[in-house]
């Protein structure tokens, strides 16, 4: 495939690996940041040479939205020492870092779509005429930056008229026109393409060859061994490790991803471990090559009555997206489902809250709780027909239904009453779950439930899942913490790159075994056949 | 971005617990000031006869303000009640007086023409509900077609012509009293009555509430958004259809032109003083009853004691200014 | 792409349907296009035609001001006021008073972070209050003797005095729109305000410009109404701001802003005053008889149909992106 063509060698690569003298283009030391008490960086680096292309590469929360923020000034930084092109640097927004020679690529295109390209191009610094732009010469720039890679389109028409791709081309003509000598990527392959992917990498090498570094920030694997010459990875806000990326291997770097020895022994037997054996279960969910868009490409997999079915992957691998299609949030484009042993086609949630599945989703904040109303009616308000009639509530089953998932999981508010937005985090999870339990599915999907909890309430969540889970409930997990997964999941199945890769289970579940599969997986049979 | 906290409780507390209550009592600390302001300079103003006058004037306001406050806490508004005021009290007249179909009966009529008025008003409220819901369009806009189109259908129904009439069943409704209170103000407490117990007591309650809350959230919880939405619109056009009604009753006329004018601006207000956000979420009924009394009591001292009925405008845009500004700053705490 | 036909569409729906109009009506009718009937219209509809303009230019930046009408109304107050200072008294006046609430508008939307919409709800009342106050719940005449509704009622050759201050302003608007780095500013600020503002343009100081410049044109617009009419009317002044949201929309300005063009919006004016005068030429005919109330409902239709389009061509190209 093209991705994987090896990289030509660049003029500059004496430059940027050689000797002890060559002095970076980009130096960032002992960086910190602090958000209202949580640690986002701490004691963060960072060296990138010229013409270096720089892969920078960590799971979620691992600090490199925030060192990029803070490098660019986007936010202020609590401490560190950071040096462009050999003198201090310090600006107060993204414009000032691109006046001086910082230009940031963002993830989801930060330009005006309803402009021409060329205004997109140009825009900040237009070229003028007897004080009116000069549109003439605006074009003819733009035609001329987008030349340069390759792109030969009309730059009046509006930007949002052209794909993704080109859309990115055109933030990248921007960066070179103001003359930056550090480009940021921050994911720009998430919606490309093989074939925009690799006019894009010959864009890269472009600028490379020009004297211009990227900061490549990705999750992708081949594409950054494809592409670069040097990878940082970071995690919990802290610098991990920088190599060159001949000098890294695959397993080695997503070790350093996630954090723990590859090799160690895990933990001991917890109230969260599933049971080894077991009689065999009937399959309650098969999901046979469902896909949607670039991010959940091709995935299949069986969930089996009275199971936890842990989904383990990178970032970025389609899981949500995965979870999504089997909610009927999204349409598939492609595959098939069965649930229950009847085809399962769901076009709305309704659908899928009717056949009995619940989805707790990953994001509360923005797509699960009701920030006004109280935990009780979070709690109650997808169950609110089956406890009622004719449109009115049963206030006394409904509140003692509330009160007895608030005792059951632990949730630690003042009263039913309390508005839930005034509860911690871990607690308004406790509250969506209840919420799903309380709906009492055949199916129960849950997406990163234990995040950002802590270890406590954690452990406390996991023993309610293995609980229900015991009296004949069925779940899907998704979750990013392998530890969790290796304990509590009775099968697994790893997702790369919106494809599922493996299907582990009984002694084929190991943490080898999944890093293995998350770094250089490739897609194997739906049927669940032990690797 | 930043790792989620679990632990940690929100911050800004005291700030926010300030400035939240001043939003959610704000009206009622206002509504005691100045009637105790009142009591102390204004002649006369602890009477039966200042209470209807008052009572009178805010009925009606506080009745499409119920429906209002249900539009906003979808998420949503409505600009059009004013017009909906207009059709139903232009369509009404026309009925009962047998322009449209003639019944020997005039009490049947009198039915008739309520039924066929509230009606007529709330299935235009359900077009701005599908307008909204359907096609997504800016509830701003939607109900805007209705706030131009609609005085226009009124005042084309009878050609701009003022309608009076001598129809004492149907009168009362303005005109009548019980125990020396108008009867719209039981019409007004009726529906108060009505849409309070509706939000806590039925499930469309707490629907209403999700979706203006976290519309995202209510769709993946399977909630039934789309006809929420064409719900509270209708309702809306339904208490804009019985105000409509309430203001002709008053004075046994009937101008196109005039009836419903400035009312939706009244509504807004009256919710937004009341203390529910603008941006959805939140229907507090009773505050909202509050709100429209505050209003109505600060035009009243400031007409009582001389100062000209314009002013009130000046200071209840300031009023308004201000209860809205309060909501924002303790939300973004 | 049927997307980008139904845009082109509405770029130009609103010309093509006023070319329409005017030649259905030139047809019908005698007289339709005498040169007194086209002035008249002109001049009836300059005062809507600039309060037009400052709403194209708020909606473009995703905003909308609901006070133009009331300002109009309080700076014709104003302006009758001044009027025995001759026209440039009088002028002064009304642009200043307008001017002074546009600022306000301004202030509130970027500085206190209020909805647009809210805000102008806001000015507007206090607007209305305000023109009530100052005129004393009455119309203001002006004076006869100083040359004031010249300005009004004045022509410059064949042309009417209002007409060619609509003409200068719509291609001064016009060349800011096209031609300079603010104009492009507004847009931006309409279509991303975040990659606006990334992008180093000022998405505030644009916001509050567009405000300030809408309220100076609600004051211009009062300054004629006075002058023509020869009076300032603080009651005056009631809809205007939905006849100026419903031209810029007909002339195929998005409402959620980021996309939008003066001359459209001009056209999309003359079309809602031609369709007034061909109600009238109608009715003179004979044969039907329509009132003048039937152009709300016409308006709103039309305001109805554009709405809708828009709304299904977002919603395609929305499933078509996802």
């Amino acid at each position: 495939m093209g991705v994987l063509t090896a990289r030509p060698p660049s003029a500059y690569e004496g430059a940027a690996h050689g000797g002890a003298n060559a002095a970076p283009l980009l130096e960032i030391r002992g960086l910190h940041k602090r958000y209202a008490g949580v640690v986002a960086l701490a004691d963060a680096q960072l060296r990138i040479g010229y013409g270096e292309v720089h892969a920078l590469m960590g799971q979620n929360g691992a600090g490199k939205s925030t060192l990029i923020k803070t490098l660019t000034g986007y936010v202020r930084r609590d401490g560190g020492d950071v040096r462009f092109l050999g003198e201090p640097f310090a600006v107060h927004s993204p414009q000032e870092a691109q006046r001086r020679g910082i230009s940031t690529i963002y993830q989801e295109i930060n330009l005006v779509p309803l402009l021409s390209v060329a205004e997109n191009i140009c825009l900040g610094r237009a070229p003028r005429r007897r004080g009116l732009l000069d549109w003439g010469a605006m074009r003819t720039e733009a035609k001329a930056l987008l030349g340069r890679f390759g792109i030969d389109i009309d730059v009046s028409r509006p930007l949002g008229q052209f794909s993704t791709a080109v859309q990115q081309m055109t933030a990248i003509a921007r960066a070179i026109g103001f003359s930056s000598k550090l480009v940021i990527m921050d994911e720009p392959t998430s919606s490309l393409n093989d074939e925009e992917v690799e006019r894009l990498f010959t864009v890269v090498r472009q600028l490379k060859a020009d004297g211009v570094s990227v900061i490549f920030v990705s999750h992708k694997l081949d594409e950054v061994y494809a592409i670069c010459d040097r990878i940082t990875i970071m995690r919990d806000g802290r610098w991990v490790h920088s190599a060159d990326a001949r000098d890294l291997g695959k397993l080695d770097l997503v070790s350093h991803m996630l954090g723990r020895d590859m090799t160690g022994a895990h933990g001991k037997t917890t109230a969260f471990t599933h049971s080894a054996g077991g009689r065999p279960r009937d399959t309650l969910l098969r999901v046979v090559s469902i896909g949607a868009d670039a991010l959940a490409r091709d995935v299949s997999f069986e969930l089996r009555r009275g199971e936890i079915l842990g989904m383990a992957g990178l970032l970025g691998s389609g899981r949500s997206e995965t979870a999504r299609l089997v909610f009927g949030a999204d349409a598939p484009a492609q595959g098939s489902m069965q649930f229950g042993g009847a085809p399962y086609r769901p076009h709305t949630v309704a659908d899928a809250v009717a056949a009995g599945i619940g989805f707790c989703t990953e994001d509360r904040k923005v797509e699960g709780i009701f920030p006004e109303m109280s935990v009780a009616d979070n709690i109650t308000i997808c169950v609110l027909a089956k406890m009622g009639r004719g449109g009115l509530l049963d206030e006394q089953r409904l509140s003692e239904l509330a009160r007895t998932l608030i005792k059951q999981l632990g949730i630690k508010c003042s009263s039913p009453a309390q508005k839930i937005r005034e509860l911690s985090g871990g607690n308004q999870q406790k509250v969506l779950l209840a919420r799903w339990i309380a709906t009492q599915p055949r199916l129960l999907i849950l997406d990163e439930p234990t995040r950002g909890i802590d270890i406590g309430a954690k452990a406390e969540i996991q023993r309610l899942i293995r609980g229900l889970v015991d009296e004949g409930q069925s779940v899907l997990m998704i979750s990013s913490e392998l530890d969790e997964l290796l304990e509590g999941a009775d099968r697994i199945v790893v997702l790369r790159d919106g494809q599922s890769v493996a299907h582990l289970e009984g002694a084929g579940i190991s943490r080898a075994a999944i890093v293995e599969a998350m770094a250089h997986g490739r897609p194997a049979s739906a049927e669940g056949t032990m690797q | 971005m930043t790792k989620a906290s679990s632990t940690l409780a929100p911050t800004g507390g005291r700030t926010r617990g300030g400035l939240a209550w001043c939003s959610r009592y704000g009206a009622l600390a206002a509504f005691g000031v100045l009637l105790a302001l009142n009591i102390a300079i204004t002649p006369y103003f602890l009477s039966l006869q200042t209470l209807n006058i008052n009572l009178t004037q805010v009925c009606t306001i506080i009745i499409v303000a119920v429906g209002m406050n249900l539009v906003i806490a979808t998420g949503g508004i409505d600009l059009s009640v004013g017009s909906l005021m207009a059709i139903s009290g232009v369509l009404a007249p026309m009925i009962f007086l047998g322009q449209v179909v003639l019944i020997g009966n005039t009490a049947l009529a009198v039915a008739l023409a309520i039924v066929a008025a509230i009606g007529m008003a709330g299935l235009l409220g359900l077009f701005n509900g599908w307008l909204v819901s359907r096609f997504g369009i800016q509830p701003i806009v939607a109900t805007l077609i209705l706030f131009i189109a609609g005085r226009g259908i009124a005042q084309v129904l009878v050609d701009g012509n003022l309608q009076t009439f001598s129809v004492p069943q149907f009168a009362w409704i303005g005109q009548g009293a019980l125990l020396g209170i108008p009867t719209q103000a039981f019409v007004m407490a009726a529906i108060v009555a009505a849409a309070l117990w509706a939000m806590r007591r039925t499930r469309f309650g707490r629907y209403v509430l999700a979706v203006g809350g976290n519309e995202r959230a209510a769709l993946m919880a399977a909630l039934p958004v789309r006809r929420i939405k064409l719900a509270v619109y209708a309702i809306s056009g339904l208490c804009a259809g019985v105000a409509g009604l309430v203001v002709i009753a008053i004075n046994s006329a009937s101008d196109a032109n005039q009836i419903g004018l400035g009312t939706e601006l009244d509504a807004i207000a009256a919710v937004a003083v009341g203390g529910s956000s603008l941006g959805g979420g939140q229907a507090h009924l009773l505050g909202t009853v509050l709100g429209a009394l505050t209003i109505q009591l600060i035009r009243y001292t400031l007409l009582a004691n001389g100062v000209p009925d314009a002013a009130s405008l000046v200071v209840k845009a300031g009023v308004i200014a201000l209860a809205v500004w309060l909501q924002q700053a303790q939300r973004r705490t | 792409m049927e997307a980008s036909r139904l845009e082109r569409l509405f770029k130009h729906g609103a010309t093509l349907a006023l070319v329409a109009l005017i030649a259905f009506g030139a047809i019908r009718y005698d007289n339709f296009l005498s040169l007194y009937n086209v002035m008249s219209v002109c001049r009836t509809n300059a005062m809507f035609a600039l309060v037009s303009l400052g709403m194209c230019f708020v909606i473009m930046t995703g905003g909308i001001d609901l006070s133009v009408g009331a300002v109009a109304a309080l700076a014709s107050v104003a302006a009758a006021k001044a009027s025995p200072l001759g026209v440039t008294g009088g002028l002064a006046a009304g642009v200043a008073v307008g001017f002074a609430a546009g600022v306000v508008n301004g202030l509130l939307v970027t500085r206190a972070r209020l909805l647009p919409f809210i805000t102008t709800l806001v000015t507007m009342l206090a607007a209305n209050g305000c023109a009530l106050l100052l005129a004393g719940n009455q119309s203001v005449a002006v004076s006869y003797t100083s040359g004031f509704t010249g300005i009004g009622q004045g022509d410059l050759g064949v042309f009417p005095v209002p007409a060619l201050i609509v003409v200068a302003l719509y291609a001064l608007g016009s060349l800011i729109l096209h031609r300079t780095s603010a104009g492009r500013s507004v847009l931006a600020t309409g279509g991303g305000e975040e990659a606006s503002r990334l992008m180093g343009l000022r998405p505030d100081a644009t916001k509050f410009a567009v405000y300030a410049a809408s309220g100076a044109l609600a004051g211009l617009a009062g300054v004629l109404l006075a002058a023509g009419s020869g009076a300032g009317q603080p009651t005056e002044g009631v809809g205007w701001e939905l006849f100026a949201i419903a031209s810029v929309v007909i002339g195929g300005t998005l409402l959620t802003g980021g996309a939008g063009s003066v001359l459209a919006t001009l056209a999309g004016v003359l079309l809602m005053g031609t369709l007034f005068t061909v109600l009238n030429f109608e009715n003179g005919l004979g044969i039907i008889s329509l009132s003048a109330y039937w152009q709300s409902v016409i308006r709103g239709l039309m305001l109805l149909a554009v709405v809708v389009l828009q709304a299904t061509v977002m919603q395609r190209r929305h499933r078509h992106a996802t």
